[in-house]
């Protein structure tokens, strides 16, 4: 990126003037090195956002930004509920795609004699890859009360537990889900998908915590140094991609009814106020309920997977946050309160501490913040700020963002070394596809540290622990 | 070099995929494509056409033709769990309306996991870097970017 269009404002923040027809200027958080490493497009990407009708304070882009279509990934932006416009493109494909993490109640001595059993076993007993499907299959009536209930259709299946509820956003459930606007066909696309991981970046990892920068918190949290922890990354799988690609249509023509002038198609949106506005948020709100009742049921594989080699382990729900997601939530704006609909497109939500959405759990410190590395790189926990809320309406990174496209990601690496590669390093690899595994190769992404560093030191989000992998089952 | 079947091509994109089709009319354009959609997961060589699927679609566009004909593939692909390596797809031209419709047969197979190693699952077709064009040696190439 050409930093000589920006303005610096600190080490960490960095500023593309608004000019016409930008209504905001965009606000980058990260240091020099990381923002030489992102694309031109992004700022082109920003700068087409900030033009849009409706939208506060400024677009922001968070350290792990890169190019996506339309909106940046690592990309925020809030408009206004009155005049205002949504954007399915501003959401992305894989709605609410997130991460949960579980303590597992073990430690590293605990796993290490049958490491390589667990591998195993989890990867024969988690569905991944593709084509892969799971061993629910909804039926119509289920399907909808399934888009309906979220994590608490799950649990109510018998797929996890009550108390697992209070640690995901929203309670597990979103309110204001409309099914019958979700198309047959994404429901058919959804029908054998449900406790399916998906493929590309998306895994289940056993992690061991191996340092902790804020004890306070980490003791909130319920972690410590040597603790064994399982995370997910996984989403709304094929109906979640079904919603983008059907209203992404439908907002083409609907920006061209509105008389809404795009930059990008991929920007389609519609006021939020409109037919079609309000049915994509009600159709995006039971696909975010698809992704956490998604999560939900990996988390019972999971835990059934420990629970046959090790009776002792107990998973415990830490938290489960979403990336791609449009919610209305109130930010104040120049000193006043207003409701706002947010897009955070692989951005994650961060409230400070005292925020009333979070858990009794978590309300004196903060919102758990979890940030997804490669299979080969550390994970990291961190925390709401209350800054947060005036630096980027409470938002922060979400993962390590790729550095490299999957093209020069194959023509440098090689599956079959990589697992064997990562095994001398004491990580267990399993995955159904060889070239999957190049594709996602851990130096194909930024280094996750230098991001997690970035959204520390600009206050978005501050470091609690970091996290290594033992073991990674990818799609 | 474009042959009469034409050729396909991936473009850069950092996170995810330009698939491009080349070809010496639209409907072959089309096809390659499609292929080019294919060898985003597999190497489309290992893919046998031994099992054909109909599809059909409508746009106001060319150019979000292009998207939906990718769309349907990717749906196709993902409730009937196979992977297609041969096209035939026919454009008709504009009805009173404007409209455009396409008529397609994809061949394919179901998925493999073990021949045919399927790399990642593709989420869908966007419009960014969306194209629909002639070169100009009368080529007609046709492009956008898929999410992985």
């Amino acid at each position: 990126m050409d930093t000589t269009r920006l303005t610096q404002k600190s080490a960490f923040e960095w500023w593309l003037e608004a000019s016409p027809p930008m209504r905001v200027p965009g606000i980058l958080y990260a240091n020099e090195a990381l923002l030489r490493e992102m694309d031109d497009k992004v700022l082109e990407q920003m700068a087409n956002v900030a033009s849009l009708p409706g939208i506060v304070q400024a677009v922001y882009a968070m350290p792990d930004a890169h190019w996506g279509y339309g909106f940046p990934i690592g990309g925020v932006a809030a408009f206004r509920e009155d005049d205002g416009v949504v954007s399915a493109g501003g959401v992305g494909f894989d709605i609410s795609c997130g991460v949960r993490t579980m303590h597992t109640g073990l430690t590293v001595e605990d796993i290490e004699p049958i490491k390589e059993d667990l591998a195993q076993g989890l990867f024969r007993h988690v569905p991944a890859g593709v084509g892969s499907i799971g061993k629910i299959h909804l039926e119509p009536a289920e399907m909808d009360a399934m888009l309906q209930g979220g994590a608490e259709w799950a649990v109510k299946q018998g797929y996890g537990r009550p108390e697992d509820l209070e640690r995901i956003e929203e309670h597990g459930r979103m309110e204001g889900a409309r099914p019958e606007l979700i198309s047959l066909q994404a429901k058919r696309r959804q029908a054998d998908e449900m406790g399916t991981l998906g493929s590309g970046n998306h895994y289940l990892e056993v992690q061991q915590v191996t340092e902790v920068f804020d004890t306070r918190v980490a003791e909130a949290f319920g972690v410590a140094v040597g603790d064994v922890l399982v995370s997910i990354h996984s989403g709304s799988r094929g109906l979640g991609h079904q919603v983008a690609t059907d209203y992404s249509r439908q907002m083409v023509e609907a920006a061209h009814k509105y008389g809404l002038e795009l930059a990008d198609l991929e920007l389609a949106c519609a006021p939020i106020q409109s037919e079609e506005g309000q049915a994509y948020l009600g159709a995006m709100r039971a696909a975010i309920n698809c992704a956490l009742a998604n999560r939900q049921i990996l988390t019972h594989l999971a835990r059934e997977a420990f629970a046959y080699l090790l009776p002792r382990a107990d998973l415990r729900l830490i938290y489960d946050v979403s990336h791609n997601t449009a919610k209305l939530e109130e930010h104040l704006i120049e000193g006043k309160p207003q409701r706002l609909y947010v897009h955070r497109k692989g951005a994650t939500r961060a409230f400070g501490p005292g925020h009333p959405a979070l858990p009794e759990a978590f309300r004196a410190v903060g919102q758990p913040v979890l940030i997804g590395g490669t299979m080969g790189t550390a994970s990291y926990i961190l925390v709401g700020t209350p800054e947060g809320e005036a630096r980027s309406l409470s938002s922060s990174c979400h993962g390590a963002g790729r550095a490299m496209s999957r093209h020069q990601a194959l023509k440098q690496w090689r599956g079959k070394e990589l697992v064997r590669e990562l095994g001398q390093r004491g990580i267990i690899v399993r995955s159904p596809s060889p070239r999957g595994v190049a594709e996602e190769a851990p130096g194909a992404y930024k280094d996750v540290t230098a991001v997690v560093d970035a959204a520390h030191a600009a206050g978005l989000s501050r470091k609690v622990a970091r996290l290594e992998p033992l073991i990674c089952i990818k799609g | 070099m474009t042959t009469q079947l034409g050729r396909w091509e991936h473009f850069y994109h950092q996170a995810d995929i330009g698939v491009r089709g080349i070809g010496p009319t639209l409907d072959k354009a089309f096809e390659q494509a499609a292929l080019a959609l294919t060898a985003v997961i597999t190497d489309p060589a290992r893919v046998r056409p031994i099992q054909a699927v109909e599809i059909e679609c409508e746009a106001p566009r060319v150019s979000l033709l292009l998207v939906d004909w990718l769309n349907r593939l990717i749906y196709e692909m993902a409730t009937r769990r196979m992977i297609f390596a041969q096209f035939e797809v026919h454009l008709s031209p504009p009805d009173l309306g404007g409209a455009l419709s396409l008529h397609a047969l994809a061949w394919g197979e179901p998925v493999d996991p073990l021949r045919h190693q399927p790399a990642v699952e593709v989420k869908g077709a966007t419009y960014s870097e969306l194209e629909v064009k002639q070169d100009p040696q009368g080529h007609w190439v046709v492009q956008c970017v898929v999410d992985v």
